[in-house]
């Protein structure tokens, strides 16, 4: 007995509650006759498109600058590689490329600046953090409708200025990763080459973890005199963790886009941290501290409850739009929960 | 004399089996003085704590003895029960609104009050306050204590001595007052400010309310008080009165006789001519422990003890010349002036530093044994890492050898390298801290407070391991600390710090009069300078 209540506290409650609660959606899919199959498929699907999102959040917590709430900052940066390649007129896996290698760029730029923001906010990055991501949006709206881009792929078919509200990627490089040794598996789809390039990030982040440098990061991060009476410069690590941060953001955000098919400019981004900050905070990560496996499990559990509870949802309330209001219900009641629990225990 | 306004009877208090105050008896009569000596821990302010019925007391299961007030037994179990029985108590921090002016923080809560026409429809909230009655008992009480300040000037930027004045003029306004407990107050007070207090104090007595007065100042205590109690370790060590007390008698008391020498078995390191640090006009910005001016040099291979009381600025020294806590001045190291306000600068030089603030500074509580010991010498030094690519990984098998290593040398008592430091006893954390600062190879060690919060056969260990440092590998050591014993036990030099400057050296077998004074401030010429 001991020995059981001695596992649940090293699972953790929320990570069995919501364990138990995606079994219960599963019974109930496969009594209302739902496709399996699909939900199977769509859940690593939807994992993967964002599993890097979440990823961003590590560096962000362990050099102490709490969840990155400002992720959308990151975010707008991959979006604004994209667009520069689909104007450069580029396809398929260069695109990607140059998109990825123009995000990252304004990526350190932006996150450089946004870090010196944060060092001036101490204790309350997560506060200013999401007003400061939902500033740049905003301020983005207008430059998508006065930037000067041609390419007919992006502007409103009917003339007039501004970038469409999304961008369809089927010519440049929709699912460039998605299709990428892709395995079909008695109709359950595996897109290996989407999870090869995931597994390539994390590992880079859990070695750039064991670096000098990734080191004197957590230091900062997890007692800040600690790593000052060690000679780290605190003000810098937070500054390298909020810049890693925002490069895995605008990386993330490409993957995401490729297996969407779409690019949504606009007011899109303004609530892209939360699903990646409730994702982490499942996955066992707190305020302070936060690994590869609680990016990995959380993704996983937090999308699966999502695509699995869609259906479900619109199977026993087929009126109107109401399981859109459950996921949204379900989605932000998982982020208050968790947010609950910051500082609580060890 | 009169009555006894107070009789404490056999107080006693344990802190979590530690037993804080022994059998304390006090009797306060009406219109006396009476001061409190002791050094800091010695279970004053516990006692005033009793007194004034702090939760403190109470949520730590609470006290044995007796409390006589008014000649009957009294259960005060809280400040507000304390406070009407006509206790009063002036807190060493200010409790004053700055907005405010000095007359409504007076009347704070007990604000005069008259009718008007909306209270007399809905009741005694809504009536207004009678500003003019209001001014005239703050004019009364201001006037009681001399000062002369317009009681209707907001508090905010009076100057500090103005400020205690008005904590003071709010306890005589209450009109029920009895007796009135004095925390330190002239800590933050000038010279001519402490003056005019002491004068105020005298008025108060006179006109019958009873006092009794915390503090260190030795000079004030044979000024104001009737009646003098020493206290050491939780136990009254000795009653005067102001005719036979004298200075040097109230500073021996004080300090008492508890030297338990370690030893040095052999003395190879006692300390050279040559200077391995030479500080100049130090100040240092810590709060609580500002360095207003510090001048001392460090012999190489000595183990030199700051000491002096708390609040006066030891602790700040080795904390500003680490960099922790902005300083200036100059400090020379091995010949060359080294960077202020820089730890990296600092460290790499060879000096570390175990902090006092074990939790907060010293450890990363919930890392590994081996990651909290190599870490700043992997970050200082490079050491432990290897590079692949152009990038520094840390080398794994060398951390865990070397932690191995250090964890067998020092004793630390644990599951292996792995364990949390947060898992381990204060005497264990403490020996993680001093790995941590050995894997330095510092030819120079500051080490603040190393035995506060372990239990007494830890302090031994840690204590020894210290001399062993010092004597075996010739590592110079500064140690501060709060209790003199201990730096008695192992230094062969004592500077006392007293005001934020240097008040003098003394060999650790000086006379405990000595010790005393200088603690007490305001004696060094009578201190005996050794080199």
């Amino acid at each position: 007995m001991s020995q059981i209540k001695k596992f649940i506290d090293n699972f953790g409650y929320t990570r069995i509650i919501i364990i138990l609660f995606l079994i219960l959606l599963f019974i109930a899919a496969f009594a209302l006759e739902l496709q399996t199959k699909s939900l199977i498929s769509g859940i690593l699907n939807r994992a993967g498109m964002n599993m890097l999102l979440t990823l961003a959040m590590v560096p962000s917590i362990q050099s102490g600058t709490g969840l990155n709430f400002g992720l959308s900052i990151g975010i707008l940066c991959g979006v604004l590689g994209a667009v520069l390649s689909i104007a450069m007129d580029l396809t398929g896996g260069r695109a990607f490329f140059v998109a990825n290698v123009l995000g990252i760029l304004f990526a350190i730029v932006a996150g450089y600046v946004y870090g010196l923001l944060l060092n001036r906010v101490k204790t309350q990055e997560m506060l200013i953090g999401t007003y400061a991501g939902f500033s740049v949006v905003s301020g983005m709206c207008m430059f998508w409708i006065l930037a000067p881009f041609k390419s007919p792929k992006m502007i409103w078919p009917y003339g007039g200025r501004g970038l469409r509200v999304t961008v369809s990627l089927e010519d440049t490089f929709d699912k460039v990763l998605n299709n990428f040794l892709l395995g079909q598996y008695n109709g359950i789809e595996v897109p290996w080459g989407l999870y090869g390039y995931i597994i390539l990030l994390c590992l880079a982040v859990w070695l750039f973890s064991r670096s000098k440098t990734g080191i004197a990061m957590q230091t900062a991060g997890s007692n800040p005199r600690f790593a000052e009476a060690s000679g780290i410069n605190v003000d810098s690590m937070r500054i390298i963790g909020t810049i890693l941060s925002t490069v895995l953001g605008a990386m993330g955000i490409l993957v995401y886009a490729q297996s969407y098919g779409f690019l949504q400019l606009y007011t899109a981004p303004l609530y892209m941290a939360f699903p990646a900050v409730a994702a982490i905070l499942i996955g066992g990560a707190t305020v302070r501290k936060a690994s590869i496996a609680h990016v990995i499990i959380g993704t996983f559990l937090f999308q699966a409850l999502l695509v699995v509870a869609l259906p479900v949802t619109n199977a026993v309330l087929p009126e109107g739009n109401l399981s859109e209001v459950v996921r949204i219900i379900i989605s932000n009641g998982i982020i208050v929960y968790a947010l609950t629990r910051i500082g609580g225990g060890e | 004399m009169s009555k006894p306004i107070l009789q404490l009877i056999d107080i006693s208090k344990e802190y979590y089996g530690n037993r804080v105050l022994k059998k304390v008896n006090l009797t306060v009569y009406p219109g006396e003085v009476h001061a409190i000596v002791g050094e800091n821990g010695a279970g004053k302010s516990t006692l005033m704590n009793i007194l004034f019925g702090m939760p403190v007391i109470h949520s730590t299961g609470g006290f044995s003895g007796q409390i006589i007030f008014d000649g009957e037994p009294a259960d005060i179990n809280s400040p507000k029960v304390a406070m009407e029985k006509g206790i009063g108590m002036v807190h060493q921090e200010f409790m004053l609104l700055p907005g405010f002016t000095i007359t409504e923080n007076l009347k704070l809560n007990r604000e005069i009050t008259k009718h008007n026409l909306v209270s007399k429809l809905l009741g005694e909230k809504m009536k207004s306050l009678d500003m003019e009655a209001m001014r005239k008992d703050a004019r009364k009480a201001l006037d009681t204590l001399g000062v002369d300040i317009d009681e209707m000037l907001p508090v905010e930027g009076l100057p500090v001595g103005h400020k205690q004045f008005i904590e003071i003029a709010r306890e005589i306004d209450k009109t029920n007052v009895r007796l009135l407990v004095f925390d330190e107050p002239t800590a933050v007070l000038t010279e001519i400010e402490a003056d005019l207090f002491l004068k105020a104090v005298e008025k108060l007595a006179a006109s019958g309310i009873a006092i009794l007065f915390i503090t260190h100042r030795l000079s004030e205590v044979m000024q104001v008080a009737d009646n003098i109690t020493v206290i050491r370790d939780g136990e009254v060590v000795g009653r005067l009165t102001r005719e036979e007390a004298t200075i040097e008698d109230m500073a021996r008391l004080m300090v008492g006789r508890k030297i338990d020498r370690i030893e040095k078995t052999k003395k190879v390191n006692n300390g050279t001519d040559e200077n391995i640090l030479e500080i100049k006009n130090l100040k240092v910005d810590m709060p609580g422990e500002v360095v207003k001016n510090v001048n001392l040099n460090v012999k190489k291979g000595e183990i030199l003890g700051i000491g002096g009381l708390a609040g006066h600025g030891k602790i700040g020294i080795a904390n500003g010349i680490m960099g922790l806590y902005p300083a200036s001045g100059e400090v020379i190291f091995k010949g060359e002036k080294i960077k202020l306000n820089s730890p990296n600068d600092v460290l790499s030089r060879g000096m570390a530093f175990v902090s006092e603030d074990r939790r907060g500074v010293g450890l990363l509580l919930d890392e590994s044994i081996e990651k909290n010991i190599v870490l700043t010498a992997m970050q200082v030094q490079r050491k432990f890492l290897t590079r692949i690519l152009g990038v520094n990984f840390a080398l794994s098998s060398k951390i865990r050898e070397h932690a191995k290593k250090l964890i067998k040398e020092l004793d630390i008592r644990c599951t292996g390298p792995e364990q949390p430091v947060r898992r381990l006893s204060g005497g264990n954390q403490q020996k993680v801290c001093i790995a941590r600062a050995v894997t330095l190879e510092p030819d120079l060690l500051f080490v603040s407070e190393p035995t506060r919060g372990i239990d007494v056969g830890a302090k031994k260990i840690v204590l020894d391991l210290l001399l062993k440092l010092n004597q075996e590998l010739g590592m110079t050591i500064v140690i501060t600390s709060s209790e003199l014993a201990e730096l008695r036990s192992i230094c062969d030099r004592i500077a006392i710090i007293y005001d934020g400057k240097l008040e003098g050296i003394l060999p650790p077998d000086a006379d405990d009069t000595d010790f005393g004074l200088m603690m007490a401030g305001g004696h060094s010429d009578k201190a005996k300078e050794v080199s």
